[in-house]
Formats: C-alpha cells, sequence, structure tokens
C-alpha cells in the first residue's frame, strides 16, 4: 500500500488511484476505521483515496475528516488537489465541505484553487438563488490576487440580481474584495452607491457595512438614502441595525447642529463645572441663535427609538450611543431603562453595559440615579462586575444617598473577595473628598477598618488615609500615631509606604514618634521591599533638615546603605539627597534650599474615576471598552457650527413636493394646522419614504414651535425700535374661525373698526374682515417665524415677486397638475356700483368677479397610507381652480400611488358618508394601476362652507379604504377681482358683525409686501386688491356661496 | 474563532498563536469568571464569552462593537444548544462537521448571515439517530438546497408551510424575583423580572393577539422581533405572527413603584469562635407573603469562607452537601410545610490557627411558586386571526427565585 501512495504522489491523480479508492472504500468501513493508521502520512492517503471513490458516502465521509482536522488546526493542505476536484459535485453536503476546505487553504495553493473557478462561474448563472449566492460567496472568499477581475465582474453582476439574497451576498463580497485588493476602490464605491440605493431591507444591513469598511469617509453617498434608511431602519436584521444605527450616529454629528442646548446642560452640573471659556462662549451664541431641530435629525432620533425594545443587546447598545451622542440632553434619559434592562443578561453583556454606564454616570449622575439599586453588588457576581458596579455607584453618590451608600459599602468592605473589598475602600476614599460632609465619616470608617485582621484591607486604608490626610492637612496627629504604630505588624510595601511618607510629611507634629520610626527602619532597611526604602530615604531627608540633632547619625547610616544598594534607583536617589542636605565643600546653591525643597507644599492627588474621560471614544465601540484606539475606528466629529445643506438629502421621485416645501412649511403656522394635526401624526408614524417631505414640513412645524416663538419674540424687540417700519396695513375678510385660530397664538385681540364673525361652524355667509391699521398683521410673524427658519427657502420664495399690482400674477406654471382657467373679468365702474347699491346678495355677486387664484401651494395631504392602503397611496391637494363639476364644489385633485410590486385594479370611489347637504363628484373609476405607478384624477366636493370632514370609501378590486377629507378654511374661499372702493364699499356693508383684529409685530425686513402676500395666499385663495398706497395691501375673497 | 480546540477561519487566516494571549489571561485570572471578555493583543483582539463552560473566543482585526460580537458568540451557543440538546465539548466533537456548516451559514466575512433558528433548520437539518442512518444508506445529505423562505420574506422568523394536526399555543408567564436582603431581614433591593416564553404549533400563518388585564404593570420590555411594537405602543396589546415552536415572547421588568413582595423569609445564626476551630451553622426557612400558594423547590446555596474545613449539620427536611474543595455547601429543602419549618443546624469545623472568617457568607436561595405570578400580572385573551380552525390555548404562571441573596 505505501507503494501504491508513493505512486500516486507522483501522478498527482492518476487513474489508476481510482481504483485503489474503490477497493479501499468496499473493504474498510468508512466510520473511523482509519484511526489504526497512526502516521498521518498514510491516513491522508486514505483520504484521498476515498475523495477518488465514485461513491458520495466515501467522499462525504472523507471531507467530513478533513473538515475536522481543519477545525482542530491540523494542516491538511496537501490534499487540496484530490479535493479541489469534488467542488463540481452533485451532493450539495460534499459541495458545501469543499467550499469550506478550498476557502480556508486556497491562499496556500493559489495555482490550484484557480482550476475550481470556472465551476463557480457557472453557479452564479445558476437559476436558484442559493446556489447563485453561495457560488458568490465562496467565489469571493478566495484570496487569490488573480481572480480579483473576475470576483469584480461577479460582484458588478450580483449586485443587479433579482433576488435581494443575492445582492446581500454581493455587498459582502466587496468587502473581501476591498481586503484583497485596495486599488478597486474606486469601482467598488460605485457598486455600494447602487446598493445603497436598494429598498431590500435585507440588504441594507450588508450595504452599510460594506461602505464602513471601504469608503466611511464618503459621507455624501448616504445623503440621499438617509431618510430611507432611517425609515427601513425597524424592519432590517438586527445585526444590519447595528452597523446602521453606528453609521448614522456619525452621519448626524457631521449634518446636523448640536441639540444640546444652555437649559439642558444646566442638568449635568458636572460638565458645567470643567466646560472651557471656549465652549461656554458656544453655548452663549447658541442661546442667541435659537435652536431648531432639523426634521431629519428628528426622524433619526425618532425611528430607533422602537429598537429600545430589541432583544438583542448590540442593537438597545446602539441606539443608546445614538441617544447619547446625537439626541437633546432633555431626550436621553429614555435610555437607562433598557441600558439597565441588560444587566440581567450574561456577564459579558453586563461587562460592556456598565462600562458605558460608567463613562455615562459621571457627565449625566440624574439618567442613573433612580436605579441606584440596581448596582448593588451580589457576592456571586465576577470580580470585575463588581468593581465596575462600585465605580458606577461612586459616580452615582450625592449628599442625598451618601449614608445608604456608606452602608452598602460596608458590606462589601467585609466581602470575602479581598480584591473587591480594597476597591471598596478607594471608593470610601473617592466619596469623601467628593462630598465634603461624609469625609469625616468616611475617615474614622478608615481608621477603623487599620485594625482589620486583613491585611490588603488595612493597607488599602492606609493608602486610602494617606491621600485624605494630604488633601485636608488639618491636625490630625492622632491618626498619623495609629499609623505609626502599625508599622510595626503590616507588611505590605505599599502601605509601609504611606505610613512612612506621612510621618516624613507630618515629623514636626509627631516630633517624638518620627525619629523613632527611622531608628526602626533604619534596622530594617535593608530588608524592605525598594519602595519602601525609597520613602525611608525621604524620611531621613526631612527629619536631618527638621531635627538634625537626633537624626543625623542615622541618617547617614541610612545613606550608607543606600549607597551600596542593589537597585540602582535607590542609590541615584542616595547620591542625590547626600549632595542635597549634607552641606559639603561640593554642593551648589540648591543645598540652601533643601528644606523648601523637600517639605514643600504638596498638591493633593485628585482622586478621579478611571472612566473620566472616556467619553472621547463614541459609546459601546471597541475603542471605548479599551480605551484605546482601535484599529479602524471612526472618529465621532464635533457637531458643526453651521448646518450644511440639509437639501441634500432630498430624494428627486418627490421633485414636486420638494419645491413646494416652502409652502407646506409656511402652511404649518396658520389657521388649517389644527385641522390636519390628525393627518400629520399618521404621517409622522409612517415609515413612508415617499413622502418624507411633506413629513419633514409638517414635522418641523410641530417640533420646533416652541422655539420659534422664542424667536419671534426677539423679532418683537427688534421691531419694537423701528416702529415706524414695522407699519403696514392689511385688510382681510375671511372666516372669523380661521382668524380665531392664528389669534390663538398671538394672545392679542383688540377690536377695530370693520370686521364681523359669525359662530364657527355655521355655513351661512361668514366673513369677517379685521383691519389692523399701523399694526403689523398676524401673517407677517408667522413669516418672521419662517424666515429665520430657513434662509435658502426664502430666497426662493422671494424670487416670485408678488406685489399687488400683478394681482393676477398666473403662478399656475408652478403647479403641474393645475392649469390656467379663468381669466380676470374687469370690475365695474364705482358710477354703476351706485345703481346696484339697493340689489341683494345675489346681484352682488354681478359686481364682483372671480379671478384665477394668485397663487396654489403645493402642500399635499395625506388621504390613504400605503401603510394602511396596503400598497395603495392616496394624496390629495386643492388645485385652487373653479370646480367644473359645479359652482358650489371645490376642487380637489388626488394622486394614487402604486407601491407594491403588482398591479392594483379597479380603484374607485366606493360608499360615501357625507353630511347633510354636502355633495360629491367622484372621480372615473380607474381600470389598473402598474406597479410604482401613479395617476392623479380630480373631483369636486361642496362642502357647504363649513369644514366638516367629508368621509367615502376609496376601494380597489379587493379592498375598500375608509378615507376623509376635511378643508382648511382658506381653501373653501374663492377670490375675487374688485377695486379698492368696491372693496371698502363691502367692507362697509358688512360693518356691525362680530369682527376680530389683532396686532402683529413682525421684523422689518420680513414687511416686504411680497412677503405678506406669500404669506396670506399661503394660507386662503384670496386676490389682491389694487391699492393706491404702498403700506396697505388688501386682500379679498368670497366664498362660494356669496356668488 | 476557537473553541478551546476547535477554531474556524473567515477572511484570511489567524495564526493559532493569537490564541496564547487568551490563555495567559485565562491564567493570570482568578477563576473563570474573571477572565476579561475583552482583551487586546498587539494585532488582534479577542473577544470571548464563557458558557457551559466552554470559552468561545473570537479573534478581531478591527474596531466593531463589543456587545454585537458578545451577542452573536451567545447566538452560536444557543444555536448549538438547540442542534445537540446540549452545548458541551463532546457535543461539538461529535458534531464538528455541522457545527462547521452552521457557522459557515451563520457568518460571513465577519458579518452575521442567519441565525434565526428557524432559517437555520431549513438550511442544515438538526442530526438524529434516525437521519443519520438513513444518510449513510440513501448518501442524502443534511443538508437543505434551497433558500429557506423565511430569509427573504418579512417575517424571517416563521418558515411556509407549517403543519400540525393538533394545533396548540402554550405560554408561560414566568417570573423571577431578585433580592438582596440584609441581615436584620430587611429588604435592601427587590425587583421583578419576567418573561413570557411560547411554545407555538400552529398551521399556517396565524396572526396572534394577547393582550393583558393589567398591562401597565410591565415598566420596560423587551420584544422578540415578530412583535408589532406600535400595537402595543397604542393599545397595549401584543400583536405577532409567532415563530414556529418555542421561543421567547417577551421579557420584562415589574415597575419598580411597585412593593415587591418576598414570598420566603430565612432565619440564621452563624458564628465562628474566636481561637477555637469551630462554629456554629444554624438557618431555617419559613414562608411569607406567599399567597397562599406552596413554595417548593426551594435550594439554599452558601459559598463558604475558605478556612471552613468540614461541616456536620443535621437537616429536619432535605438533604444536604458540603464539597471541601470549592467549600460549597447544598441544602436541598423540597417544600415547605408551614406546620414544621426546615432548618440546618450543627458544626463547622475550621483549620486551626487561622484567624476567623470576616464575614458571614451570603445565602443564595432557589425557590419556585407554581400558579402564581407574583407582580400580579394576568393574561386576559389570546385571539387568532387569519386561520380557520380552533386552537388549544394554555397559560401557565410560575415564580422563581431569580438573584435572591440573604446577607448574613
Amino acid at each position: 500500500m505505501s507503494s501504491n501512495s508513493f505512486a500516486y504522489n507522483e501522478q498527482s491523480g492518476g487513474g489508476e488511484a481510482t481504483e485503489l479508492g474503490q477497493e479501499a472504500t468496499s473493504t474498510i468501513s468508512p466510520s473511523g476505521a482509519f484511526g489504526l493508521f497512526s502516521s498521518d502520512m498514510k491516513k491522508n492517503e486514505d483520504l484521498k483515496q476515498m475523495l477518488e471513490s465514485n461513491k458520495d458516502s466515501a467522499k462525504l465521509d472523507a471531507m467530513k475528516r478533513i473538515v475536522g482536522m481543519i477545525a482542530k488546526g491540523k494542516n491538511a493542505s496537501e490534499l487540496f488537489p484530490a479535493v479541489v476536484k469534488n467542488v463540481a459535485s452533485k451532493n450539495i453536503e460534499i459541495k458545501k465541505l469543499v467550499y469550506v476546505y478550498l476557502v480556508r487553504y486556497a491562499e496556500e495553493q493559489q495555482d490550484l484553487a484557480l482550476l475550481s473557478i470556472s465551476t463557480f462561474q457557472r453557479a452564479l448563472k445558476d437559476p436558484n438563488q442559493l446556489i447563485r449566492a453561495s457560488a458568490l460567496r465562496v467565489l469571493s472568499s478566495i484570496r487569490v490576487p488573480i481572480i480579483v477581475p473576475i470576483m469584480m465582474l461577479a460582484i458588478k453582476e450580483a449586485s443587479a440580481d433579482l433576488s435581494p439574497y443575492v445582492r446581500k451576498n454581493a455587498a459582502h463580497a466587496i468587502q473581501k474584495l476591498y481586503s484583497l485588493d485596495p486599488e478597486q476602490k474606486e469601482m467598488l464605491i460605485e457598486i455600494i452607491e447602487k446598493l445603497l440605493k436598494d429598498k431590500s431591507t435585507l440588504v441594507a444591513g450588508s450595504v452599510v457595512m460594506a461602505f464602513e469598511e471601504v469608503c466611511p469617509d464618503r459621507i455624501d453617498l448616504i445623503h440621499k438614502n438617509y431618510r430611507k434608511l432611517c425609515n427601513l431602519l425597524v424592519d432590517v436584521e438586527e445585526w444590519g441595525q447595528v452597523v446602521i444605527i453606528h453609521m448614522l450616529t456619525r452621519y448626524a454629528r457631521t449634518q446636523f447642529v448640536s441639540p444640546w442646548r444652555q437649559g439642558d446642560v444646566l442638568e449635568d452640573n458636572e460638565k458645567d463645572f470643567y466646560d472651557s471659556d471656549e465652549e461656554q462662549k458656544e453655548k452663549a451664541d447658541k442661546r442667541k441663535r435659537p435652536y431648531a431641530m432639523d426634521p431629519d435629525h428628528r426622524l433619526l432620533i425618532r425611528n430607533t427609538k422602537p429598537l429600545l425594545q430589541s432583544r438583542n443587546a448590540a442593537v438597545v447598545m446602539a441606539v443608546a450611543q445614538l441617544y447619547w451622542h446625537i439626541a437633546p440632553k432633555s431626550e436621553a434619559g429614555i435610555i437607562s431603562k433598557s441600558l439597565v434592562r441588560l444587566l440581567r443578561s450574561s456577564r459579558e453583556v453586563q461587562y460592556i453595559v456598565l462600562q458605558n454606564i460608567a463613562t455615562m454616570s459621571i457627565q449625566r449622575k440624574g439618567m442613573f440615579e433612580p436605579y441606584l439599586k440596581s448596582f448593588y453588588v451580589r457576592s456571586t457576581d465576577a470580580t470585575m462586575i463588581k468593581i465596575l458596579k462600585l465605580e458606577i455607584l461612586t459616580n452615582l453618590a450625592n449628599e442625598a444617598n451618601i449614608s445608604t451608600l456608606l452602608r452598602e459599602f460596608q458590606t462589601y468592605v467585609k466581602s470575602q473577595d479581598k480584591q473587591f473589598a480594597a476597591a471598596t475602600i478607594q471608593t470610601i476614599g473617592r466619596c469623601a473628598t467628593s462630598i465634603t460632609e461624609v469625609s469625616d465619616t468616611c475617615l474614622n470608617g478608615l481608621v477603623c477598618l487599620l485594625s482589620n485582621r486583613d491585611e490588603i484591607v488595612v493597607a488599602e486604608s492606609v493608602v486610602v488615609i494617606k491621600k485624605l490626610l494630604q488633601m485636608q492637612p488639618m491636625q490630625h496627629g492622632e491618626i498619623i500615631k495609629h499609623m505609626a504604630k502599625l508599622l510595626d505588624s503590616i507588611t505590605v510595601p505599599v502601605a509601609r509606604a504611606s505610613i512612612l511618607w506621612l510621618i516624613g510629611e507630618n515629623c514636626e507634629r509627631v516630633p517624638k514618634i518620627a525619629p523613632d520610626v527611622l531608628r526602626k527602619t533604619a534596622k530594617s532597611f535593608t530588608s524592605e521591599d525598594d519602595l519602601v526604602k525609597l520613602q525611608i530615604l525621604n524620611l531621613g531627608a526631612k527629619l536631618y533638615l527638621t531635627n538634625s540633632k537626633q537624626t543625623k547619625l542615622l541618617t547617614q547610616y541610612i545613606l550608607n546603605l543606600g549607597k551600596y544598594d542593589q537597585n540602582y534607583d535607590i542609590r541615584d536617589r542616595t547620591r542625590f539627597i547626600r549632595q542635597l542636605i549634607v552641606p559639603n565643600e561640593k554642593s551648589g546653591a540648591l543645598s540652601k534650599y533643601a528644606k523648601k525643597i523637600f517639605l514643600a507644599q504638596k498638591p493633593a492627588p485628585l482622586l478621579e474615576s478611571p472612566f473620566k474621560d472616556r467619553d472621547h471614544f463614541q459609546l459601546g465601540t471597541l475603542s471605548h471598552t479599551l480605551n484605546t484606539k482601535a484599529t479602524g475606528y471612526l472618529e465621532l466629529s464635533n457637531w458643526p457650527e453651521v448646518a450644511p445643506d440639509p437639501s441634500v438629502r432630498n430624494v428627486e421621485v418627490i421633485e414636486l413636493a420638494k419645491e413646494w416645501t416652502p409652502a407646506g412649511k409656511a402652511k404649518k403656522e396658520n389657521p388649517d394646522k389644527k385641522f390636519y394635526s390628525e393627518s400629520e401624526e399618521e404621517e409622522d408614524s409612517s415609515e413612508s419614504s415617499s413622502d418624507s417631505e411633506s413629513e419633514s414640513g409638517s414635522e418641523s412645524g410641530e417640533d420646533e414651535e416652541d422655539d420659534r416663538s422664542g424667536d419671534s419674540a426677539e423679532d418683537s424687540g427688534e421691531s419694537g425700535s423701528e416702529p415706524e417700519a414695522g407699519k403696514g396695513r392689511a385688510a382681510t375678510r375671511s372666516r372669523a374661525r380661521g382668524r380665531g385660530d392664528s389669534k390663538d397664538v398671538d394672545k392679542e385681540k383688540e377690536n377695530s373698526k370693520t370686521s364681523e364673525s359669525s359662530s364657527g361652524e355655521s355655513s351661512s355667509i361668514e366673513e369677517s374682515s379685521s383691519d389692523s391699521e399701523s399694526e403689523s398683521e398676524s401673517e407677517s410673524e408667522s413669516e418672521s417665524r419662517k424666515v429665520t427658519k430657513e434662509k435658502e427657502k426664502k430666497t426662493k420664495q422671494e424670487r416670485n415677486p408678488l406685489t399687488k399690482d400683478v394681482s393676477l400674477l398666473d403662478l399656475d406654471d408652478f403647479n403641474l397638475v393645475s392649469t390656467p382657467v379663468a381669466l380676470p373679468t374687469p370690475a365695474l365702474s364705482p358710477s354703476l356700483i351706485a345703481d346696484l347699491e339697493g340689489l341683494n346678495l345675489s346681484a352682488t355677486s354681478s359686481v364682483i368677479s372671480v379671478s384665477t387664484p394668485v397663487f396654489v401651494p403645493g402642500k399635499t395631504h395625506v388621504l390613504l397610507h400605503r401603510m394602511s392602503g396596503k400598497g395603495l397611496a392616496a394624496h390629495y391637494f386643492f388645485p385652487r381652480q373653479p370646480c367644473i363639476f359645479g359652482d358650489k364644489m371645490v376642487s380637489v385633485q388626488i394622486t394614487l400611488n402604486n407601491t407594491t410590486d403588482q398591479k392594483i385594479e379597479n380603484i374607485h370611489v366606493g360608499g360615501k358618508k357625507l353630511p347633510m347637504g354636502m355633495q360629491m363628484h367622484v372621480f372615473n373609476p380607474i381600470e389598473s394601476l402598474e406597479p410604482a405607478g401613479s395617476i392623479t384624477v380630480s373631483m369636486g366636493i361642496d362642502f357647504c362652507d363649513s369644514t366638516q370632514t367629508a368621509s367615502f370609501q376609496l376601494c380597489t378590486k379587493d379592498d375598500c379604504f375608509s378615507v376623509n377629507i376635511q378643508p382648511p378654511v382658506g381653501e373653501l374661499l374663492l377670490p375675487v377681482a374688485m377695486s379698492e372702493k368696491d372693496f371698502k364699499k363691502e367692507q362697509g356693508m358688512l360693518s356691525g358683525m362680530n369682527e376680530t383684529s389683532t396686532t402683529i409685530i413682525a421684523a422689518p425686513q420680513n414687511f416686504a409686501s411680497s412677503v405678506i402676500l406669500q404669506k396670506i395666499v399661503n394660507v386662503a385663495n384670496v386676490g389682491v386688491v389694487p391699492s393706491g398706497q404702498d403700506n396697505i395691501h388688501r386682500y379679498e375673497e368670497l366664498k362660494f356661496q356669496a356668488l | 474563532m476557537s473553541l478551546g480546540e476547535y477554531e474556524k477561519h473567515w477572511k484570511s487566516v489567524v495564526s493559532q498563536s493569537v490564541c496564547d494571549y487568551f490563555f495567559e489571561a485565562q491564567e493570570k485570572a482568578a477563576d473563570v469568571e474573571n477572565v476579561p471578555p475583552v482583551i487586546s493583543t498587539p494585532h488582534h483582539y479577542l473577544i470571548s464569552i464563557y458558557r457551559d463552560k466552554l470559552f468561545f473566543v473570537s479573534v478581531i482585526q478591527t474596531e466593531v462593537p463589543p456587545l454585537f460580537v458578545i451577542e452573536f458568540l451567545h447566538r452560536v451557543a444557543d444555536t448549538f444548544q438547540d442542534y445537540f440538546g446540549e452545548c458541551s465539548e463532546a457535543a461539538i466533537k461529535d458534531n464538528v462537521v455541522i457545527v462547521y456548516e452552521l457557522l459557515e451559514e451563520m457568518l460571513d466575512n465577519g458579518f452575521p448571515l442567519a441565525t434565526e433558528s428557524n432559517i437555520l433548520k431549513e438550511l442544515i437539518k438538526p442530526p438524529t439517530i434516525l437521519r443519520s442512518v438513513v444518510n449513510s444508506i440513501t448518501g442524502s445529505s443534511n443538508v437543505g438546497d434551497t433558500l429557506p423562505t423565511g430569509q427573504l420574506s418579512n417575517i424571517p422568523w416563521r418558515r411556509a408551510g407549517v403543519k400540525y394536526t393538533n394545533n396548540e399555543a402554550y405560554f408561560d408567564v414566568v417570573e423571577e424575583i431578585d433580592a438582596i436582603i440584609d441581615k436584620s431581614g430587611s429588604t435592601v433591593f427587590a425587583e421583578i423580572q419576567g418573561v413570557i416564553d411560547a411554545c407555538i404549533k400552529l398551521s399556517g400563518m396565524p396572526d396572534l393577539s394577547l393582550s393583558f388585564m393589567n398591562p401597565r404593570l410591565l415598566d420596560d420590555v423587551s420584544f422578540h422581533p415578530c412583535i408589532r411594537f406600535k400595537r402595543w405602543e397604542s393599545e397595549r396589546v401584543l400583536s405577532f405572527i409567532p415563530p414556529d415552536g418555542n421561543f421567547r415572547l417577551i421579557s420584562y421588568r415589574v415597575s419598580s413603584q411597585n412593593l415587591v413582595a418576598i414570598p420566603v423569609y430565612v432565619k440564621h445564626s452563624i458564628s465562628f469562635k474566636e481561637n477555637s476551630s469551630c462554629g456554629r451553622f444554624d438557618i431555617t426557612i419559613g414562608p411569607k407573603q406567599n399567597m397562599g400558594k406552596t413554595i417548593e423547590g426551594i435550594t439554599v446555596t452558601v459559598h463558604m469562607p475558605k478556612v471552613v474545613l468540614n461541616m456536620n449539620l443535621t437537616p429536619t427536611q432535605g438533604s444536604y452537601t458540603f464539597d471541601p474543595v470549592t467549600k460549597v455547601l447544598t441544602w436541598d429543602v423540597g417544600k415547605i410545610t408551614p406546620q414544621k419549618l426546615p432548618s440546618l443546624k450543627g458544626l463547622v469545623n475550621l483549620q486551626s490557627g487561622a484567624p476567623k472568617p470576616e464575614e458571614n457568607p451570603s445565602l443564595n436561595i432557589q425557590f419556585k411558586i407554581q400558579q402564581l405570578a407574583i407582580s400580579g400580572l394576568k393574561v386576559n385573551r389570546l385571539d387568532m386571526y387569519g386561520e380557520k380552525y380552533k386552537p388549544f390555548k394554555g397559560v401557565k404562571y410560575v415564580t422563581k427565585a431569580g438573584k435572591f441573596q440573604v446577607r448574613t
């Protein structure tokens, strides 16, 4: 057999071996009988024969044994040729084991590994996605530089594969190829860019991992995918979540401004205390410039919150660090509960979590104070866990809880775990220094411990007492005497050294004891530890300087001993001290100052937490755990002073909405806000990325309300100083209810001459006109808020010069769906009006003719969310066109989107549930809507001049969804063209009815007529009356009813 | 990764010698519990977990959240437990090939692939005696050749086409009391941690919702990924499409405002005489606030000080053992009958000449109360949607001692 094997070796896979292999398998049962062959050489020979066999079972058995060898770390590389031949095996298990082998040894046997490549290339085209994926996985794991181009090609193809599973594997392959050949970086980045756009949750985690590894600095690739990633996050598998959250944390720190405001900082007093001047200044700046959180920033914080409930500790920790690093400080509190929960899991998880809590608890005590007792130590905890818990308890200690803690510490000091007991003593020392109220209690307690039986405890106490006494250089003669006595019994070097140092420092306070101590130690000098010897030398020197009469000889004796000591540090020190203290002719000027040098006031040591400076590492990272920068650690940048352009995150798909963002945002401030708050909440909780644009608009309105009211108050201050500039006159006829709402915000009410309003809900003619002369208007205020919010958007707005002279300016071309219909009819001449004066209301309508809308806001409202509509999404908006279905109807345009991957058929309006009098003209049924398709239809609704909701059902072939539309007041109006005179006349006729007016103060720069106009037309469908005076603007509208 | 002596490489091969750093650290540590989970070596980082007397060590080259690795290693150990019934060296030795196949599926280039046991079981079938016999005859394999359906769907935890003749859904509400009781018997710290473990054997794609009588009790909850978070946020109802088989539905903590009822008390008197080689040991256990239920399965474990040589005790009930090497005293008490309280009394032999122990040892107590959730949590109802059949439903309550420690 052995001769055969040699022959086999030479031929390396000749035909004759096949026969032999068969023979071998037939004679020997494959169950471990090979153990008989002792030498590896022979054993491998058998394996080779088995691999050559025709039987799958024999091959499988051989492969299993080979894998066993690999697992044990034995070298099986010489089997490479025999194994690689089976790469195309039909048996999937053999194939997989061959893969395992190949990946392990390909790097060592590059030429032979190439033999297998064609198999993988074939498998990459297999119809089974599992086979395609695993072929790619193995191909990319073969670390042979020569196949880099093949890998590249395979990755490119796989990244466009229909199966998300294969695409996921492509993302993994990117990292492997990158580590094999970093030259390919540029090409790989292209693929990453493509995969980042992938909407599959399966791919998201893997591609972000690849991004982090290959090009973590290319933050620009994330912009467009940011919102999508935020929204997908909840559905990504847990490992992907961790990676994405870490990446997004870094992203947020570069793209948003700091949410940490002055007010928040008050909470962490510790931080305040140590803040540098620069930071203080920075904060002052911040206070001046009110903070408004970017809606995308908010999106991230909100979408990660549910993940705190994850069962995966890594996910919880990732969210916790995200909140710690990017959330407003007032919101970060919610993470503590979840982190404390993790303390129930395994020892390793506890270890990491406790470390992170330790870092957090230094800066923000308040966060973990309620959980103080969760950090109490159990005798069964591992020592490292105990010490971490102790660390946290120390950080949390304050005047209120210190007595409870000290009682707890008393138990710990007695622990059988001496390392832990020693750490407790250190802790007590730290508490004593940080909380002055208890420092005496602590000191007394520590002194009691000096009589403890355990030497380690005593030694640690001595060291801590030394530090405490050093900090309070008061009369503690008794304690020092006690410690001097201890010197006879205690043997721990650190403790002995500490006592000696203490006596030396205080040698003038204990004049009788000190020389005696020196005498004793001189006797034992030679047998002392080096540490102690150094302190004996110090003590000698100090006594020589203060009490040379008694100690001169002793010191000289010690110096002599030190001179011949084995340790050169001690010899060195001896020489130094001798030169310094013993006056001789050679000694320089220094010896005059010897006393000052030795007995100088020494600064007390600072007892600090070892976690003090760890927070400059991102929490939850390996670097934080090790407290050193690990390879590949990515720094968390500081907040930028000014936020980079937020529009980079906008996605092209919703170009329309984007263009109109200002309108949407402005609208938020206005009366209709209230009506939509419900639907907006729905939007908020949605995961749709397609409407993130409108979402961000609405959100900002809600979240930043407070901030901006502060802002406007500031503006009012400014305008107060220049009252002249702030003058303006605006007249509005609008529904009383709408007005009232806006005034709720303003809190200022004032009656003026001609306005009226009737009770809110009724559908009679409710026209109120408020005329607040020489006062700023509510609109202008909200305008001012807006302006500060987004400069860039404002400029865009200002590009639409809407002056009163161009009241008929056609803005419809901004709107892709609506088309201008009517041209203005000229207003009647004043002379005619007199004739018509006696006519009733219906006649009035002939005087006032309907004009085209001045402005059409692009704000869309959600009718049916894609989540609730099983993939069918519907949005509606008011095009402000006269309705073609009926005079009294308001036209509504509905955009339907199919977000599923199947056709949605037969979309139509089902049952209607309308309040009394309301009418609705439905759109024609839509036969089918292709996947990702979108269609816009229009409807007409007669709301009967009320803001009541029109409810109806939107049906598809299979489902019915209840939806409703509630119109904002402004949309029920219709603009008319009339002259200033007519307007005044109409206004006069309305006097005597209810009216409301208010004063709005606005910054002068916001008071451009175009700005006010823009603001008003955003809210309500009104027209502009040409006015003779520059600073007076009139807006008018008539409702359908009035016609 | 290396399991004592087994290794599996991803990325490029790292020399086995890197483990020497780990063994060094292991020697330095007083006991296995104190081997640091994260060790830094000149070129690599070692992250390890210790479970079931095995170390799982992974070698890390670059920055990665340590919990990511730790959590993954625990998943690996869970999977072994799931596949082989135990996670021991012997089990791994016997199933090296399956272990390898599993690891291959679980991790790719340092990134976890499939960690859901449902998916793994479709990819690689767990070993059974029957199957290994069949396989050796037919030459078929344990490895599946199609992509598990769960892998691609948005409910990766459940496979399609599950069929049972008896459809059952069982829930175990298990609550554990963590407590530290001080010398005088007053409670230093106590809280209730609970889990709901489910065993679901339902055909098709059932959609379950579980509601509680008093959901407000749950202060902090962590969920299995199958639970719809939003339903919980808005309605406090657990709504989910369950995985097939056994799984942990939620774990929770009961809000700390509620006072925790402590079901047992311990009277103890342990004393060591000065300058004598013996001490007295006397403990008695009694019921307290047990809601009228029997307390059973009581075990007391005491780690005696090192100077204790032997113990000579008489229990009135149950049996005790003392291991003179580890110095661990275990008293298996059983049930408490209020008429006659169980006690354990006797003498402690100390090493002569050694100083008497500074501190009395803490008593770790285990117990179990059936049919009771100590927090008062109650399941209101379980509804099933999406399937037509009527399942058999059951809820069981158990209260146990968690980390229950009495300081003496």
